[in-house]
């Protein structure tokens, strides 16, 4: 069946199985390997992109549920909020193996392009679904608060 | 294979087999597109390059790229071994790039194993002297260049970020413009290095080479192979361990469009998919029937019971000072007490993956291989195909903790098989998180019992141990690191004391079972340090003394200072005054000295780890930053270990965990604050990825004792149908 959705500002269309996981439609048909795969069961956001600006666990959406959305992977963010989680996930040092660095990328940069200045609790809230293993977290919480000052200009 | 003339004349003086690296992530796609994965990084720019060792590589276009023997996988080497060669060369940080290194143990061999491979926070240690002097080397030959080209006595020349200078005659050129006549000069046999007090790098922190690409998904890793034709394998694998196959039906399988073949092999069913969706849906739909007579059928309930039992005995004598049973019969108090810790799994953040592409009598493996002289050569056999014929790119790995370093090789093997069953072509093979969870190659289940003995003023007199545990050496390669039968991996940490105590001893009772077990991170360490340090801290308690001061009077100054410096180091930063709520423990492990204060609170009956303080001595620090970061990192992997994680067999031998909503990780919110402190040291650098982990679940353990007067006895502390 073919399914049309945007990606990344460009529209693609892919005749898969209609229940296939988005995730393996962007990976093994799109090739946008910056998604990763870490449970596939929606408990540790390593491929999390987003659609129509939020958050979505390509894990588990089947890509019949996207036709006609739009979604953004980690190549196609270009935002002034990704910009600066990118900037200060680099400024210091957050990635270990970098593994699920996508999609804390991915969720920190949602969590501040709908609020631009969180607090610890909000930082605790908005990325508790996505794990690391290599536990950045200290860093990744610090990072948010720098691309948060970034912002702020 | 073909290999380019211009690839030639680079490999030229390296004595090398094949230099491949797909792994410089910003070339690695163009590389994989190429095809020619033997086009590395600097595969271009090989016309003119200089390759003065078999570790380093300088372009014309300044860039000068580490071949890294360790694979990446967090820990940081792309980074730490770059900055070594950086030091010596009196490069600037900014030319600096990383790849990996072929699996070539001629040349690449962790000089502490003898064969190329990671692991025991080796890292640092086996490559600081290597890596400083090939880079010294590639300065020696620049300068020399430099030298023929001004035609100035190369003594008078200086180096500094990058370019090499004559003051005299204000003459100076890049190292990109000297590479082609540099690779004309003899290295020198052995160059000199620096002194630690000129160091321009080393101690100081600089951005890891890796970061930009591993926050934009550019990294790539193993998962994000893909080849021509590629088929991604599954493998239906047995339900309990030590089952096997008995018979198959593949028919509704072969009927899903993609799944194109189904076949059985020793490991179990290979199932194979046009995509990951066809391998994953043709995998559910195959039904097999098993022989489980020679199956692991015990509970983990039943081990943990059989493996008390033994923990009661002495075990086979590990080490003995003075007369421990008559000090216990004298005592005045006696305390006993029994630790069970669990299995655990590593459970890497990207699940165990390789891609094998076989073509007309030879290979190429792309994987985060952790001991790539073992896979390459289990490979190897398992295809009938001689090591030479074999190309084995180290991957950057998305986390592996021990998982990927197999004495039996068992996942490439694995691979191997799958690959050789399709023919010709490339096969991924791809484990799903249920499959790490179930496959095995645990930290082994463990059982402490201490008693300890006290005089009537308090001092320890005594102090017996017994471990009860499976052994990870016996059976593999490693097993030739066992003397007397002793698996040094079951009590590391409990042998040696940094404690005064007359009267000592260490047994271990080995326990057998169908359960591969593993390394993980932090090995024995993971559990003695705690049994150790908790029950220390419980005697000290029992004697009226100060968890610090205690531990530190019963510390000979000199063949303990470093413990004791870290300990001190580390109260100091917490304030330490024996605050409720908070413990402490020190442990030394792989070399490095770590001490740690955590502070705990009690949320309606669950400990949550608010604050750690950590003080580290890994002797010269070359990364400040690394070796905070990997300190963050092994206190957030212990505080999981402590608080949540158990890996648990039910009645009949079924793994009760399948995926992280049953096996339950540390998430953000969970995660202390940091504060690490490194102590200043001359000493040569000694291992971070572990060692920051085994003095965090005593700490932790400590403090709730502390705070609420009950000691865990089991880990984790929060139940697992609680977590
Ligand atoms: S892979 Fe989707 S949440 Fe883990
Ligand atoms: S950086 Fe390794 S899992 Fe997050």
């Amino acid at each position: 069946m073919a399914i049309s959705f945007t990606v990344n500002g460009e529209d693609r269309q892919v005749d898969v199985d209609p229940d296939t996981p988005l995730l393996w439609v962007l990976r093994d048909e799109l090739r946008l390997t910056g998604t990763k795969f870490g449970c596939g069961i929606a408990q540790c956001g390593a491929c999390t992109v987003h659609m129509n600006g939020m958050t979505l666990r390509s894990c588990v959406t089947p890509v019949s549920s996207v036709d006609g959305s739009e979604v953004t992977t980690i190549e196609g963010l270009d935002s002034p909020a990704a910009k600066a989680v990118q900037d200060a996930w680099v400024g210091i040092d957050v990635p270990q193996c970098g593994y699920c660095q996508s999609g804390q990328v991915m969720s920190a940069t949602a969590l501040l392009e709908e609020n631009p200045a969180p607090t610890d609790e909000e930082i605790d809230e908005a990325m508790a679904g996505n794990i690391c293993r290599c536990a950045t977290y200290v860093r990744i919480r610090q990072a948010i608060h720098d691309a948060a000052k970034t912002l702020e200009g | 294979m073909t290999i380019h003339t211009n690839r030639r004349a680079f490999l030229k003086g390296t004595g090398a087999g094949l230099v491949v690296g797909v792994m410089l992530p910003q070339a690695a796609r163009a590389a994989q597109k190429s095809g020619a994965s033997a086009a590395l990084a600097t595969g271009e720019a090989a016309e003119g390059a200089f390759a003065p060792n078999a570790f380093v590589r300088i372009a014309p276009d300044d860039t000068v790229t580490v071949l890294v023997k360790h694979i990446e996988f967090g820990q940081g080497p792309y980074t730490g071994l770059s900055t070594l060669v950086a030091e010596e060369l009196d490069a600037d940080w900014g030319q600096m790039r990383a790849t990996s290194a072929p699996s070539n143990p001629a040349l690449y061999a962790n000089t502490a194993f003898g064969i190329q491979g990671t692991g025991g926070s080796t890292a640092m240690p086996n490559s600081y002297m290597q890596m400083r002097k090939a880079g010294a080397a590639a300065r020696a030959m620049l300068v020399s260049a430099a030298a023929d080209r001004f035609g100035v006595p190369a003594t008078e020349i200086t180096v500094a970020k990058g370019v090499v200078s004559h003051e005299g005659s204000g003459q100076s050129a890049t190292f990109g413009e000297l590479a082609e006549a540099a690779a004309e000069v003899e290295p020198p046999v052995d160059p000199p290095v620096k002194d630690a007090k000129d160091f321009a790098l080393i101690g100081t922190d600089r951005p890891k080479v890796d970061s930009r690409a591993k926050s934009t998904g550019e990294a790539q890793f193993t998962l994000d192979v893909y080849r021509d034709d590629m088929l991604t394998a599954m493998v239906v694998r047995p339900p309990k361990f030590g089952a096997t196959l008995k018979s198959h039906d593949a028919g509704a399988a072969l009927k899903i469009p993609g799944v194109v073949k189904v076949a059985a092999i020793p490991q179990g069913i290979a199932v194979y998919g046009e995509n990951t969706y066809a391998a994953l849906k043709g995998r559910a739909a195959v039904t097999a029937e098993w022989d489980e007579s020679g199956a692991e059928t015990r509970s983990s309930e039943q081990m943990m019971a059989e493996w008390t039992e033994a923990a009661h005995g002495a075990g086979k004598e590990v080490s003995s000072t003075g007369d421990t049973a008559a000090a216990l019969a004298e005592a005045e108090t006696v305390h006993e007490v029994v630790q069970q810790f669990p299995f655990l799994a590593h459970t890497p953040m990207e699940p165990l993956d390789a891609v094998i592409e076989l073509r007309e009598g030879e290979a190429e493996v792309w994987m985060g291989s952790q001991l790539q002289t073992v896979d390459h050569g289990a490979i190897a056999g398992t295809l009938g195909l001689p090591n030479d014929k074999i190309t084995l790119n180290t991957m950057l790995a998305g986390g592996s903790f021990g998982r990927r370093a197999t004495g039996d090789s068992h996942f490439a093997v694995e691979a191997a098989t799958v690959a050789k069953e399709r023919g010709q072509g490339a096969t991924k093979l791809l484990w799903t998180r249920e499959d790490d969870l179930r496959g095995g190659y645990y930290r082994p289940l463990t059982v402490h019992r201490l008693r300890g003995g006290l005089d009537a003023d308090g001092n320890i007199t005594a102090w017996d141990h017994t471990i009860a545990t499976q052994s990870i050496m016996a059976g593999t390669p490693f097993e030739a690191m066992m003397t007397d039968g002793l698996d040094p991996t079951a009590f590391e940490g409990a042998k040696v004391l940094p404690y005064a105590v007359p009267n000592h001893r260490v047994g271990w009772a080995r326990m057998e079972s169908a359960i591969p077990v593993l390394w993980w991170r932090s090995v024995g360490h993971t559990h003695t340090a705690h049994a150790v340090e908790t029950f220390m801290d419980e005697l000290l308690e029992k004697a009226g003394r100060d968890a610090v001061e205690g531990r530190l009077a019963l510390m000979d100054d000199e063949t303990f200072a470093r413990e004791a410096g870290v300990l001190r180091r580390v109260a100091d930063m917490a304030d330490w005054s024996g605050q409720k709520g908070y413990g402490v423990a020190v442990h030394k492990s792989f070399d490095s000295y770590v001490a740690q204060i955590a502070e705990v609170e009690d949320r309606d009956g669950t400990p949550h780890i608010a604050r750690v303080w950590c003080a580290v001595d890994c002797g010269v620090a070359v990364n400040p930053n690394v070796i905070k970061a990997q300190m963050e990192g092994g206190i957030g992997y212990g505080a999981s270990a402590v608080l949540f994680d158990a890996l648990t067999l039910g009645e009949g031998g079924h793994v009760q965990q399948e995926n992280w909503d049953t096996y339950r990780m540390l998430r953000i919110h969970e995660m202390p604050d940091v504060q690490v402190s490194i102590v200043e040291s001359d000493e040569s650098p000694t291992g971070v990825g572990e060692p920051g982990l085994p003095p965090l679940s005593p700490a932790v353990a400590n403090a709730w004792r502390s705070l609420t007067g009950r000691t865990p006895r089991r880990l984790p502390m929060v139940p697992v149908d609680q977590a």
